[in-house]
């Protein structure tokens, strides 16, 4: 549920970067999700459609590049992912375990239409 | 007409993240540890900081910030009963205190003379770890009747944190939990974090926790 106030941050962001940017609208985002930062991106997507409404982003697509949770084990230096469930490191059955990648919420980069810009 | 793509790579949060460090920064300014304590509903938030604040408030001035998603102040009654500051943020339905509520909160509070602030957030696990407050530590408040899987079956809500209480040690005998498999698993996700298995009915346990507080307030002086 805490999707909405998540939504309205990007969408500041990804107007900021395209006024910034001169564009006349924002054709697609493209965005990071790591399996371990508790965001839903059907989540994001539902709330994006309404409140993207009337803005310089309404009607562009969210694209969502997924990352899964890695982990290295730190007794045998072997790095595995895990899909949903925390599993012992699968070379030495050891739980010392340091995470290396799963935490992202990032914009990446935006796709923007630009306008015919006399200077260009 | 033409298509471009700007890169941008930028944390989503960052504008609540930006307001966590003014946050944490008048708190450092003001010598004020400060904890944000998140736990499901039930699993003890207000029974650990309730008897957290008779531990040590005839050592320390303690304030409490507390988030509650509906105006009742329940909570917040027990808490000014015990002559401790508290003020309530009401988030209206929201599932998480986020730093612009807890900024607000702060302007409300006298901070002067303030050693310990504890912020109890919604009783909820998904939604408050996005969202950094300004807290010097964040603790979870775990019970032994959620059950010992629970770290491996949601990594994801147990992580990015300082501290785990894990409460409710009391029923041990009643109910099937591995404590040292819990702990485990909260170490893998969270390398180095402190762990206190208490009771907060019975008092077992605590003079641990206390302790490590009582340290962590130290080091901030």
């Amino acid at each position: 549920m805490h999707e909405l106030a998540v939504t309205e941050s990007l969408l500041n962001t990804a107007c900021d970067y395209a006024i910034k940017n001169n564009a006349q609208r924002v054709i697609s985002l493209n965005i990071v999700i790591g399996d371990l930062s508790s965001i839903i991106g059907d989540s994001v997507q539902f709330y994006w459609d309404i409140i993207s409404e009337n803005t310089i982003c309404e009607n562009s697509t969210l694209v969502f590049n997924k990352l899964p949770a890695k982990f290295i084990c730190q007794s045998c230096g072997v790095e595995f992912e895990i899909n949903g469930e925390l599993l012992p490191c699968p070379s030495c059955g050891g739980m010392n375990l340091r995470t290396i990648q799963g935490d992202e919420f990032l914009l990446e980069s935006i796709e923007i239409e630009k306008g015919l810009n006399k200077n260009e | 007409m033409s298509k471009k793509t700007i890169p941008i790579v930028k944390k989503i949060m960052s504008a609540n993240d930006q307001i966590a460090e003014e946050n944490q920064e008048l708190l450092d300014s003001k010598n004020i540890l400060t904890i944000n304590v998140m736990a499901s509903p039930g699993s003890g938030k207000t029974s650990l900081i309730l008897r957290t604040i008779e531990n040590l408030s005839n050592q320390f001035n303690i304030a409490v910030i507390e988030g509650d998603t509906a105006p009742v102040t329940l909570d917040s009654d027990k808490i000014s009963n015990l002559n401790i500051p508290v003020i309530q943020i009401n988030t209206g339905g929201e599932c998480h205190l986020d730093a612009l509520m807890v900024r607000s909160g702060l302007e409300k509070l006298d901070l002067s003379g303030i050693d310990l602030l504890i912020i109890e957030n919604v009783g909820n696990l998904i939604c408050p770890a996005a969202f950094r407050l300004g807290e010097h530590f964040s603790i979870v408040v775990a019970s032994i009747p959620e059950g010992d899987d629970k770290p491996y079956k949601y990594p994801n809500i147990y992580r990015g944190i300082q501290s785990l209480v894990l409460n409710k040690t009391d029923l041990l005998p009643y109910v099937d939990f591995n404590i040292e498999y819990f702990k485990n698993g909260i170490e893998a996700l969270n390398p180095g974090a402190a762990f206190f298995p208490l009771s907060c009915k019975t008092g077992d346990g605590f003079a641990r926790w206390t302790d490590w507080l009582k340290i962590r307030i130290q080091e901030m002086k």
